[in-house]
């Protein structure tokens, strides 16, 4: 009778690792993580954001609109309270996803702005920062791209079979994904014009399509 | 059963479409590699001399890595998918880094893995690059700013508090412990086999010998290969009759012939990018 039992225990077992139940586990776990990182990345780039306003106050007070667009979007960032659990609510997520690109868009504008102040560009800090936040989106970009990638891998879980099964019975739900905001913007080829506007600032909109 | 198989098939042909249209990642094969014959092989001897040295004193990984062009891609997306490929840097401790020179985008690129965020951060990255190595580069000048920049990376990573470099990373000595599972499978098998064919003291000395050539062999040195002798001596003559088990045992991690790998180190986008 015992024996019984401890052979249906292990079949029962081995059963759920052949139903996809445990890569529905590791799959999970990798997405909580690369979500973390996303988070975190995101959070560096919000950290940056009032010493790059504030140097760039120094040089360019009259900056208004740039400068309280930058300062609100920053604001609006640190308002979403950014929990793991964000992630399972495709709502949540697409506003935290909205707040962000505003940010990056409010960002890679004051870039610009910039560009016409060499006094500002030649400040050490100034430079330095702006190495920071470059750095900074870059990393956001990577963290994006493998949280994409984890996502992909789980949602392709829960919709091939039999694991679908398996999914279907714990009730989990593909995940949603990071979606291109400004499809347009991409498909249409960069302009290239000469001797007419100073050089934009490189990898201004890195962190935003990748 | 034909749609799903259609459909995986489009599916397929769509990911070589994608995969077809970036540019390849060059197999790792020394510390500099030159896809633009700009370097002349004695530039490329030194430059290589210098990294082998700083890894053999301090650890981390260094490479150069000079490309005409990263186009469809942006530089960092390269840089970024060659330092995921050659994993440079040991493994946890992360010290990898890579300079990228795309020299017909006018573009370069330092990736710095994890473990050197903290030292080579951004801010120093960018300095390096845009102080150190691109006034030479706009002059034309590869060799000169390329170990201009390596020097200057390496003194970065020398203030850094590392872990002391192991001699596995050098290559020449095998820690015995790593062979330990290797000795207890063979041990076992040929043990279990000779035993009951010759006995147990005889069929424990032969085993015993065996596992010693067959350490020899692999490690190459005469005071493992006796320890490992031993070792498996011991474990026959005193193992009780375990006959029929055939462990799975899956491929050692034998190999590494003196070439140049990555340690397995992790990259997270770290670094900078620059414009020459």
């Amino acid at each position: 009778m015992r024996k019984l039992a401890i052979i249906l225990t292990i079949l029962f077992a081995s059963s759920l690792s052949g139903c996809g139940y445990n890569t529905f586990q590791t799959n999970d776990e990798a997405i909580k993580a690369s979500w973390a990182e996303v988070l975190n990345q995101y959070k560096r780039r919000a950290d940056l954001v009032p010493n790059l306003v504030q140097v760039v106050q120094g040089y360019a007070s009259h900056e208004k609109n740039v400068l309280t667009e930058v300062t609100n979007a920053r604001a609006s960032v640190g308002g979403i309270n950014a929990t793991p659990e964000l992630v399972n609510n495709p709502e949540a997520f697409a506003k935290f996803q909205q707040a962000q690109s505003q940010l990056s868009g409010a960002l890679s504008r004051l870039l610009v702005v910039s560009e016409n102040y060499p006094q500002l560009k030649a400040d050490a800090n100034f430079r330095d920062l702006q190495a920071q936040l470059e750095g900074t989106e870059n990393r956001i970009a990577v963290a994006r791209n493998r949280y994409i990638k984890s996502v992909q891998e789980y949602n392709v879980t829960v919709r091939s079979f039999p694991s679908n099964l398996t999914a279907m019975v714990l009730g989990y739900k593909a995940k949603p994904n990071f979606t291109v905001e400004n499809e347009k913007e991409i498909a249409t080829p960069p302009k290239v014009e000469f001797g007419l506007t100073p050089a934009k600032p490189q990898g201004e909109a890195q962190g935003t399509a990748k | 059963m034909n749609t799903v198989r259609a459909a995986f098939l489009a599916g397929a042909l769509c990911w070589s479409f994608i995969a077809g249209a970036q540019i390849a990642v060059p197999p790792l094969t020394g510390r500099v590699t030159d896809q633009t014959a700009t370097l002349s092989a004695e530039q490329k001897a030194s430059l290589e001399q210098t990294l082998t040295a700083f890894e053999g004193r301090k650890g981390s990984q260094l490479a150069v890595l000079l490309v005409s062009t990263t186009a469809p891609e942006t530089i960092e997306q390269y840089a970024l998918r060659v330092a995921e490929q050659w994993k440079l840097g040991r493994k946890k401790v992360d010290d990898g880094a890579i300079l990228v020179i795309a020299k017909a985008d006018r573009a370069l690129r330092i990736e710095v893995g994890y473990g050197l965020e903290g030292a080579l951060n951004d801010t120093t990255s960018k300095r390096i690059i845009s102080e150190v190595i691109t006034p030479s580069l706009k002059q034309g000048d590869f060799y000169g700013g390329i170990t201009a920049g390596v020097d200057q990376i390496i003194r970065v990573i020398d203030g850094e508090p590392l872990p002391a470099p192991s001699r596995m990373s050098a290559g020449n000595t095998a820690d015995i412990s790593q062979y330990v599972p290797i000795i207890f499978m063979l041990a076992l098998v040929i043990g279990g086999v000779l035993r009951s064919v010759m006995g147990r003291v005889p069929g424990a000395l032969v085993t015993g010998g065996a596992v010693a050539a067959v350490a020899w062999f692999f490690a190459g040195a005469v005071s493992i290969a006796l320890g490992a002798g031993v070792i498996a001596l011991l474990f026959t003559l005193l193992s009780g009759g375990m006959g029929g088990f055939y462990g799975g045992h899956g491929r050692g991690g034998f190999g590494g012939g003196g070439g140049f790998g990555g340690g397995g180190g992790g990259f997270g986008g770290g670094g900078a990018s620059g414009r020459f």
